[in-house]
Parts: C-alpha cells; sequence; structure tokens
C-alpha cells in the first residue's frame, strides 16, 4: 500500500511539472525580456533569446528539463548560468531549518492549548485560547511580523533580519531566525489547536468515552488516554498539512524578514520567467508535500489499530 | 600629469569646449539639501559598511551589459573601477584613463594609468579597456548600452593609449565612458569574462549571493589613496520597505534607499539617521500614445496636462522630495533648461476648454499602472482621476501586475506611467525617447521640425543658437508632446548616524553616483 | 496606551450589547427557536452581533460613510479629527469612509468567493466520493497536483497570466480555496456514502444530483460549515498577501487587505493605522468563527454543561 502511495507521489510530482512548465509558458514576456527591463530593444531581445536557447518549440524545452532532471541534473539558471542545484542547495536546507523551527516552537504548543482546551471546553480559557489564536490568524502574515519587530527587535531583543550564511553556527543560526520562526509559530498555532480541540470533543459523547467517566476516571486521564490516541489521524493530518505550509508557503515571511529560502527564489524566478528554476523548486515544493502527507498517511494508520489490521 | 578635461578641440570643433564643458556640469548641483546637512568629519579607515538596497533578485547577473538595479549597480561600483569617473560636482574625473584627448571630436585618445593592478594581481592594460569595451559591441552583444556605444566604428589598444574612432564627432563620448554598464574588467584572449568578479576596484569580493548579499573586502592594493575608507563592505537585497526602514532603526544596515516619503518625519524623530534628499534629472511620467486615438490629437492631451494636480503629487507621491514638472523631461540641472515656459496648473476650465476644442464634452480614458513603473505610481494615478474628474474626464486607474510591467505594459498599452532616471546631456535625453523611430520613444511621437531641431543642435556651434533650439524643443515637447510629466524626483536615501558623508553628494544616480561605498567614512 | 483601553472598552460594549441582544431574543421567540436561543453561548450572541453589524454597514455604506470611497478631502496623512474621525489616508482619502466602503467591498468579494469555493468543492468532492473509479482518481489526483503547489505562489501565477480584474481576483483565489474544499468534502463523503440510508436511496433509484444535494450534504454540513468560517476570512489574508506581492483588487476600490498592506510601514514606528483595517478583519474572523463553533457544537450532540 505504501508502494502504491509512492508511485502515485511520482506521478503526482510529473503532473504537477506539466501545470508548472504550463503556466509558466503562458506567462506574458520571457526571460529574455525580464532580464532586459526597460532597457529590451528588438535587437538585444533577439541576440539574448538566441544565447539563452529561448528559440526552441516549449515541448523540446521542457522534454530536455525532464530527462535532465531524472539523472539529478536540473541544468543550469537560465539568466545567470549556475547550476540550479548549487542555487536551490544552501536554500533548501534554511527553508527546511525554519519549518523545522517554527514546527518544533507551534506542534508542541498547539497541541497542549488544544488539549487544554477541549478539557476546559466552553471556559473562559477555551475562549480565551480559542478568540487569541482566531485573532494571530485573521492578521496577514506580514503584519504579525511587523508588531513583531515593533516589539521585539527595536527593543534590540531579536535582530530584524536574518544574516545567515553557511558558516552561521547553529546558535546563532537559532536566535536570529528566531522571529521568522515566531511568526509563523503564531500562523499555524490556530489552525492546529483549532483541529486538536475539535477532534478531541468529536470523541468525547462516544459511548466508550462515557463508559471511563462512569468509571470515575480523572478528566485529563480520559482525554489523554482514551481520547486523544483516537484523535491522532485528525491531528497527524492537519500537523502534515501545516508542515508542508511552513516549508513551501512562507514567502511572505521570507521576504519581510529577509531570510535567504526556497520561496523567496520560487517568486523571483516566476517573475523573471527563470523556467528551469520554477520547475526546480516548484518539483521540491511537491516532493515535500507529497511527502508529508504520505508520513501522515503512515503514521495515522500506525496509530489506529483499526487501520492497521484492516482486512 | 595633465589632465585636459577640456581637450584641445581642432577649428570648427573648438567650440564644441562649451558643450564638454556644460556636459560635466549639468551632472552637478547635487548639494544635500538641508536634511542631510553633516559637518565633514575627519575621514577614517575601518569598520563595516552594510547597505540595504531594495532591489536584487537571484536572477540577478554579473554580466554589466545586463545590470539595471542599484543593487547591481553599487555591487559594481565596489568592484571595479571606470575609464572615467563622474566627480562629486559633477565635472569628469580621471580614473582609469589619466587623460584624454581629440584633435577632431571623432577620434578619442584615452592615456591608460599605469601601475593598477585588478584583484587578481594582473596589470591593467589597453587590451583591458578594449575588451571591456567590446562586450558591449558587436551583434553577439547582449548588452543594453550596445545603442549607446553603436556609433563607435574601431577601438584599438595603442601602446598604453587607447584610439576610440566615431562615425562622426561627438564631444560627449567622455562621458558615455562614464556609464556604469561599461567597467573596465580583465581581458582574456581580447575578451572579457563577464561572470567574473575580478575588477580593479577598491573592493574584493568575498563572497556573494545573488538576491541576498555580497561581502567585500578593501582591497589593499587600490590605487587611490584617499577613497575606500571602510574595511569591509556588506550590501544586502531588502525588497521589502519596512524591512529596510526597520534594519536601518534596529542598526543592522547603514544606508538604506527608497525610503516612503511618508514615514520620513517619523524615521528623523528616532534619531538615528539622516534623509539625504538629491535632486537631479530624474522624472516620473505618462506617456500617451500618440498614434492612438484620442491621443493622436493634441487637445486631448492638453486637456489631460491641465487635469492634474503637479503640487499635489510632489507633495504626496514625493513627500516633497522633488520639483514640479512641466511636461519637460529636461531638468533644471541640465544646462539649457527652459525655466521661463508657461507653467501649467491644475486648471479643469482649461482642460474642459481643450476637450471643447477637440469637439468632446466628456471623456473616458485608462491609465494603465503599477509601482513597478515608479514606487507610488498607483497613487499618482488615483490623484490623477480624482482631479480629472473635474473636468470632465473619467480616467479609469487599471493596476497591473508589477511583474512584465517594462515588457507587457510599457509602451504597448496607449497610457501608461514611466519612469526616466534623467540624462545629464540634452540630446542623450531626446534622442534615448523623443526622437522620431527611437526605440524607447514611449510616446511613439513624432514632430517634424522638433526632429529638425534635434539634428541641427547636435552640430551648432553658436552657444547662444544653441541654447535657441534647445529651448525651442523643450516647448514643443511640453505643449505638442504626447509625455505627461508631473515632477522631477530627488534620490532618496537615509543614512545612519554612524556614517559620515562629504559635503557634497553626487547628483549622478543614487547613492553618490554609486560611490557611496568608496567616498564615505565611519563618523 | 489610550488606545488599547478604547479596544478594550469597545470589545465590553459589544459583548454587553450581545447580552442584551440575547435577552431581547429569548423573550420575544417561542417553541424551539426559543431553546436553541437559550442554549446560544455569549460568544455566540456577539459573533452574531457583530456579522449583523457588518451587514449594515456593507448594505448601507453610501448612507453611513461621510465621505465618498475615492474622493480626496484633504491632506496626507492627517491626524484624528472632528472631520475625519479617523484622519486621512496616503493620498488624503477619509479613512473612516474608506474603511465603511472596504465593508462592502472586502466581505463582499470574500463571501461570493467563498461561496463559489463551496459550491464547486463539496459538489464536486461529492461527487466523487458518491461515483468512486477513476472519476474519482481523475479529480482526486489532479486535485491533489493542484494542492502541491503552493497556494501563494499558484494564485501569483494565474493573477499575472489573466490579469487583476476583480473577477478574475474571485475566480483565482476560489479556485485554489476549491481543491481544499474537496479534499475536506471526498473525505467526508465517503465516511457517508457507505451507510444504509444511501444504499437505500440508490435502490429506490435516485439520481446522483439528488444524493449530493437530499442526502449527503445535508449530512455533510457540519465539517464544511466550520471549514466555511476559516475560509471566508482567509479570502481577505490571500488578498492582503497579494497585494503584498503587487497584485490584489484595483484602486481606487477600498479593501481592507490592501488598506493593511497600504500603511503598513506605518507600524514601524509604532503608528495605529494599519490596525484599523486588521482590526476589522480580526473582528469579524473572531466573529464568524464563534458562531460556527456554536453550530458546530449544536451538531455534534454535545448538550453537557
Amino acid at each position: 500500500m505504501i508502494l502504491m502511495r509512492v508511485a502515485l507521489g511520482i506521478g503526482l510530482l510529473f503532473i504537477v511539472s506539466l501545470v508548472i512548465f504550463w503556466a509558466t509558458e503562458l506567462l506574458p514576456g520571457d526571460l529574455a525580456t525580464e532580464l532586459l527591463g526597460q532597457s529590451a530593444t528588438p535587437e538585444t531581445l533577439a541576440a539574448l533569446r538566441e544565447q539563452l536557447g529561448l528559440n526552441d518549440p516549449a515541448p523540446v524545452r521542457y522534454w530536455n528539463w525532464l530527462t535532465g532532471a531524472l539523472t539529478g541534473d536540473f541544468g543550469v539558471s537560465l539568466s545567470n548560468g549556475r547550476p540550479i542545484s548549487e542555487l536551490i542547495g544552501a536554500r533548501l536546507g534554511n527553508t527546511v531549518f525554519l519549518a523545522l523551527y517554527a514546527a518544533a516552537l507551534s506542534v508542541p504548543i498547539s497541541l497542549i492549548l488544544g488539549i487544554l482546551a477541549a478539557l476546559w471546553r466552553n471556559s473562559i480559557f477555551d475562549r480565551a485560547a480559542n478568540a487569541g489564536a482566531l485573532t494571530a490568524i485573521s492578521f496577514p502574515e506580514f503584519f504579525v511580523a511587523y508588531i513583531l519587530v515593533l516589539w521585539l527587535a527595536q527593543t534590540g531583543l531579536f535582530p530584524s533580519i536574518v544574516r545567515i550564511n553557511p558558516t552561521t553556527t547553529l546558535g546563532d543560526r537559532l536566535y536570529m531566525s528566531f522571529l521568522p520562526a515566531l511568526t509563523l509559530t503564531l500562523v499555524v498555532t490556530a489552525h492546529m489547536m483549532r483541529m486538536t480541540r475539535a477532534a478531541i470533543i468529536n470523541l468525547m459523547a462516544s459511548p466508550y468515552i462515557e463508559m471511563a467517566r462512569l468509571k470515575g476516571l480523572s478528566p485529563l486521564r480520559i482525554v489523554l488516554r482514551h481520547a486523544l490516541p483516537n484523535a491522532l489521524a485528525p491531528i497527524i493530518n492537519v500537523i502534515a498539512l501545516n508542515l508542508a505550509y511552513l516549508i513551501t508557503g512562507v514567502v511572505v515571511v521570507e521576504v519581510v524578514f529577509v531570510y535567504p529560502g526556497l520561496g523567496q527564489l520560487m517568486v523571483d524566478a516566476v517573475s523573471n520567467r527563470d523556467i528551469a528554476v520554477v520547475q526546480a523548486v516548484a518539483l521540491i515544493f511537491a516532493g515535500a508535500y507529497v511527502t508529508l502527507n504520505l508520513i501522515a498517511d503512515v503514521l495515522s494508520t500506525i496509530t489506529n489499530p483499526r487501520l492497521m489490521h484492516r482486512r | 600629469m595633465k589632465t585636459p578635461l577640456v581637450p584641445a578641440l581642432a577649428n570648427r570643433v573648438v567650440s564644441r569646449r562649451g558643450v564638454l564643458q556644460g556636459a560635466a556640469a549639468v551632472t552637478a548641483a547635487g548639494l544635500i539639501l538641508p536634511y542631510g546637512a553633516t559637518p565633514a568629519r575627519a575621514q577614517a579607515r575601518g569598520g563595516t559598511f552594510r547597505v540595504g538596497i531594495g532591489h536584487g533578485s537571484t536572477t540577478d547577473s554579473l554580466d554589466p551589459g545586463l545590470w539595471e538595479h542599484l543593487y547591481v549597480q553599487t555591487f559594481g561600483a565596489c568592484r571595479h573601477n571606470y575609464l572615467i569617473e563622474v566627480g562629486s560636482d559633477g565635472q569628469l574625473v580621471p580614473e582609469i584613463a589619466e587623460s584624454w584627448d581629440t584633435a577632431d571630436g571623432q577620434t578619442w585618445v584615452f592615456t591608460i594609468r599605469q601601475g593598477v593592478t585588478f584583484h587578481s594581481g594582473k596589470d591593467v592594460t589597453a587590451e583591458d579597456v578594449v575588451a571591456s569595451i567590446n562586450h558591449h559591441r558587436g551583434d553577439a552583444s547582449t548588452s543594453v548600452v550596445k545603442p549607446l556605444l553603436a556609433a563607435i566604428t574601431d577601438v584599438r589598444a595603442d601602446g598604453n593609449t587607447v584610439v576610440v574612432t566615431l562615425e562622426a564627432p561627438n564631444a560627449d563620448l567622455p562621458y558615455l565612458m562614464t556609464d556604469y554598464h561599461v567597467p573596465v574588467m580583465p581581458a582574456v584572449d581580447g575578451s572579457v569574462d563577464p561572470e567574473s568578479t575580478d575588477g580593479c576596484g577598491g573592493y574584493i569580493v568575498e563572497s556573494f549571493e545573488h538576491g541576498v548579499q555580497a561581502t567585500l573586502t578593501r582591497n589593499p592594493n587600490y590605487w587611490k589613496e584617499d577613497r575606500a575608507w571602510f574595511d569591509r563592505i556588506e550590501l544586502l537585497a531588502i525588497l521589502d520597505p519596512a524591512a529596510r526602514l526597520n534594519a536601518l532603526i534596529t542598526g543592522e544596515v547603514h544606508l538604506i534607499d527608497q525610503v516612503d516619503p511618508a514615514t520620513i518625519g517619523m524615521l528623523e524623530g528616532r534619531g538615528v539617521a539622516r534623509i539625504l534628499s538629491i535632486p537631479g534629472n530624474a522624472h516620473y511620467g505618462f506617456p500617451m500614445d500618440a498614434r492612438e486615438a484620442p491621443y493622436s490629437d493634441n487637445n486631448i492631451r492638453l486637456a489631460l496636462k491641465y487635469a492634474l494636480d503637479r503640487e499635489a503629487m510632489v507633495d504626496v507621491i514625493l513627500g516633497g522630495h522633488g520639483a514640479v514638472a512641466n511636461d519637460n523631461p529636461i531638468g533644471p540641472a541640465n544646462r539649457y533648461f527652459h525655466a521661463e515656459m508657461e507653467a501649467k496648473t491644475y486648471d479643469p476650465d482649461r482642460a474642459r476648454y481643450y476637450l471643447q476644442q477637440a469637439g468632446l464634452s466628456s471623456l473616458d480614458v485608462t491609465l494603465s499602472v503599477a509601482d513597478a513603473a515608479f514606487s507610488g505610481a498607483v497613487d499618482a494615478g488615483a490623484m490623477f482621476s480624482e482631479t480629472a474628474r473635474a473636468a470632465g474626464i473619467n480616467i479609469t486607474v487599471n493596476r497591473v501586475p508589477n511583474d512584465g510591467y517594462w515588457s507587457n505594459v510599457w509602451m504597448q498599452d496607449d497610457f501608461c506611467a514611466t519612469y526616466w532616471g534623467g540624462r545629464a546631456v540634452e540630446d542623450h535625453m531626446f534622442t534615448t525617447a523623443y526622437a522620431a523611430g527611437a526605440d524607447w520613444n514611449e510616446s511613439f511621437w513624432t514632430n517634424d521640425r522638433f526632429n529638425e531641431l534635434l539634428l541641427a543642435a547636435r552640430s551648432e556651434v553658436d552657444e547662444n543658437l544653441r541654447r535657441e533650439m534647445y529651448h525651442e524643443m523643450q516647448q514643443l515637447v511640453s505643449f505638442e508632446g504626447s509625455t505627461i510629466i508631473p515632477m522631477y524626483n530627488n534620490y532618496v536615501m537615509a543614512v545612519s548616524n554612524d556614517i559620515a558623508t562629504p559635503e557634497r553628494i553626487s547628483a549622478n544616480w543614487n547613492f553618490d553616483g554609486f560611490r557611496c561605498v568608496e567616498r564615505w567614512w565611519m563618523a | 496606551m489610550g488606545f488599547a483601553a478604547s479596544i478594550i472598552l469597545g470589545l465590553a460594549g459589544l459583548f454587553a450589547l450581545a447580552w442584551v441582544l440575547r435577552l431581547a431574543v429569548r423573550r420575544a421567540l417561542t417553541g424551539h427557536a426559543r431553546s436553541i436561543a437559550n442554549d446560544m453561548p455569549l460568544t455566540a450572541a456577539f459573533g452574531i452581533l457583530v456579522i449583523l453589524i457588518y451587514a449594515i454597514v456593507a448594505i448601507a455604506a453610501p448612507a453611513l460613510a461621510p465621505f465618498p470611497e475615492r474622493e480626496i478631502v484633504g491632506g496626507q496623512f492627517q491626524p484624528w479629527s472632528a472631520e475625519h474621525l479617523l484622519g486621512t489616508d496616503r493620498i488624503g482619502r477619509d479613512m473612516l469612509s474608506r474603511l465603511i466602503y472596504g465593508a462592502r467591498n472586502t466581505v463582499g468579494i470574500a463571501f461570493v468567493t467563498t461561496a463559489l469555493a463551496f459550491v464547486v468543492g463539496s459538489v464536486l468532492g461529492i461527487w466523487a466520493a458518491l461515483t468512486g473509479g477513476w472519476i474519482d482518481q481523475a479529480l482526486s489526483r489532479f486535485v491533489d497536483a493542484l494542492m502541491a503547489i503552493p497556494a501563494l505562489i499558484f494564485s501569483l501565477l494565474l493573477l499575472t497570466i489573466f490579469g487583476t480584474s476583480v473577477v478574475t481576483l474571485v475566480l483565482v483565489i476560489a479556485a485554489v480555496d476549491a481543491t481544499r474544499v474537496f479534499r475536506l468534502a471526498r473525505a467526508v463523503a465517503q465516511g457517508i456514502v457507505v451507510m444504509d440510508y444511501i444504499e437505500a436511496a440508490k435502490l429506490r433509484g435516485e439520481g446522483s444530483w439528488f444524493l449530493i444535494r437530499r442526502e449527503i450534504l445535508p449530512n455533510a454540513m457540519a465539517p464544511l460549515v466550520a471549514e466555511f468560517g476559516l475560509r471566508f476570512c482567509f479570502v481577505f489574508l490571500a488578498i492582503s498577501s497579494l497585494s503584498f506581492l503587487g497584485l490584489g483588487i484595483q484602486p481606487p476600490t477600498a479593501d481592507w487587505g490592501s488598506m493593511v498592506k497600504d500603511n503598513a510601514t506605518l507600524i514601524t514606528f509604532g503608528d495605529i493605522t494599519p490596525l484599523l483595517p486588521a482590526g476589522c478583519i480580526a473582528l469579524l474572523t473572531v466573529a464568524v468563527n464563534f458562531v460556527v463553533d456554536w453550530q458546530l457544537y449544536r451538531a455534534s450532540g454535545l448538550k453537557e454543561q
């Protein structure tokens, strides 16, 4: 079954690459016009197009790219001739680092808050946590970031922009990336917390919980030992979804904190029509998404005996 | 070592002296306004100068022929020298060319400075200069300054001189050699490697990542002794305006560009940085396609020109950091600027009058804008639309994506927004964007009288006649032209109090002509 | 901190009003409706009140706003005054009027977008679950592929291709959202289609459309409504993020997402102007979700306390 899912995932990546290629083809203008900007003249455009190989028909370019990618060679960036793998390498590391950092903060927080909210449902705590979380997600990401910078960076506690390079030590990295990680935490916590709470509460009316309650078990024990294990599947799914978001959807936070991640690379590449780079990054994003969903599926299966031992 | 700033030109061309002097002087006028009045402190070596720039992308190129924004321009000025530099006062200053001379304005001889080395240790030779210029010439060249250098028919090295031959006399050639696209780069087998970071400038590239940051250290063998004060330079691409401001306030960077006018007052209130506001010839505009109805009728163009409030735009869009323009691409810093033209003010009645002259009682047009054209273009469009309504003109503001603006909207839509860095020489500006058939004639405007004058003025020797010709051309562009130019914008930057700046800042491009990295020092 | 105090006072006032409203409703209603109202927690009453206020403001915008939406009526960034209660914006338009018209535009666009996404997403999702086979596979894989492309970047691509009129904006965001709704609807419906009553209906010879409309949709309503609450609010954020990247709603139309973006740099200096539109979005988000929570709670059948 897992093999089947992997095969499906690979097929999915293929479709994604096609969709992205097709969409970038539709974008008005091409790499040559974007590179030359206001300075473009028909003559220099023609020279540059020839040099970049933009005159080949679209299917030929796609095929060249795909066959290259299959052998692990993403080719070179059309705009500055650097190998794409080199371009992506460090940035992928940065993106994963930030995603894990934000996840390390947000997953425990949202689980704890979600469980407590379920435990004390309809209490002041529940409503306050809920309203707080909703307020946090209803502010645009860049706005949350600006407010954190106002409070935490202008007072000198944390740097307002992230200046990391491959030689930065882990400690410095954690310190400098704290604000972007915190911003992302605020953005994703609400969703995971609400899902945790909902998934647990959903089970609270089940007969076996009723049974546990009648046995006189403490509410905390009921939630942790009886409700939570059965609520894990949806919780794991929503965590996977948010992790995927942390890897693929953080362009805005990257821009605000000048964080050299993949999102900015992708947006640059889209606006510059550097299709080879767009393709490569899109594949990585899609790959991350598919992998995380796959892991979530496997984990849900493992945590649910009924799914595990399905006939 | 004599430096013939004004070359001894033979007979007829002698009077071109004035041309050249003027060409040098026009770029000047870059006095710091009241905002940046810092007393000059003793220049001292040391420190790391960090610059936050609102441009930069992963797709940037090291190839100087493709440079187009402040990040790559400044990065280039860090590591390269040019044949000739434009000084803070606008005068041409010898750099790698120790001196230059011409007999007839058609053949130019540049004497190459001896004893200058590239970062790699190789000597800078005449062959390197020839290769550097040739990088922008020829069919295969992708350089954006190819049209600018098209008049060069031959470049050759002769001992330690470089001889440049032109199609026709042009006294402005030394000026062209200051163009930021044409740095002196090391030649390998007669051509330059555009992807190399090697140069003969004040700083050596330590590491860089396109669209993120570049780190440079001082070149210990730099030939200029009174320049390049900082030990290190860090250039950071910070695209988000608020992030740039924050980085300046928190001390992460020392200098930022494109300060949002709305926040200037508040920034100054913080007391950590000062604003430098440098007036130049740069201007914002709205070109109309003169080939298409309704813009083919000059009455319509005039109606639109009287339907916007220029003063308000300078106040709101530029935050006062600029000046009202009278649809004239030639700025007050230019030599032949026509200051006595009748000023156009916001006058809905007059706009209505011109509409009637065109046989209309109301007009509906669509204006395409994006902040990629100039910062605040969308707001400017909204303001234009508001003021025009009183004159019976309905302007629908069509906000288009920043992405792809210059390729898909500019010179494609019949009414849009534009930006010009301004040109130091009248002829350069007019030839680039107003001459019939010019590649960048964005309004597709053709005027026989104008084109006639343009040719005549280029070779006119009498100073007064030449002035009259340029004045008439400005009059034509302003009252019959097809580009609305409401304002000249200053270069506005914010610099930390930790940095000292010279008393005079160049008006030739932003960031002190990109030379802040070598002209400024730690306070 | 006078501002924080006024926010707290304002919220307290709204809650008090909500309490009064609930009381009034309880008095006015009878029978089943009254029992619903009796169950209604104060938060839900608060949510309903806020939504009502927004709806009234949106509908009556021209009557309520002191100035027209697009007219420049003063200088740049004028402070709060008797004439301009919330000051003026970047080019001198009345802030309060822009906020009021913003309610109409933003809420209208968000509602249309979300509704469209839900109609398309849930119908297709349920249909896929009901039909199964290759239709299900094809649709699901296609949606998976679209979801694997980050939403913001996908919207950016589409908007750059098709331009940024309100209609394309609505269609693009709806298309992106519909993929998420599709997945949820399909997952929920898969649990329902195996139920006996669906089998029975199938045996009765009912068509797919009838099954979707009359049998499955009503039973899948609860999770869909919950999702609706969040998605609805995410539309504001999507518009806001898009205008951060230079796309978004056409000027001079006022919408909160763009207004946050336009004034965002001011927050760097502690100026609260950008908090106004952001606060409007936040208040509506919280209100909508309070109501949604209450509905979910009722649907869950959990009636303790």
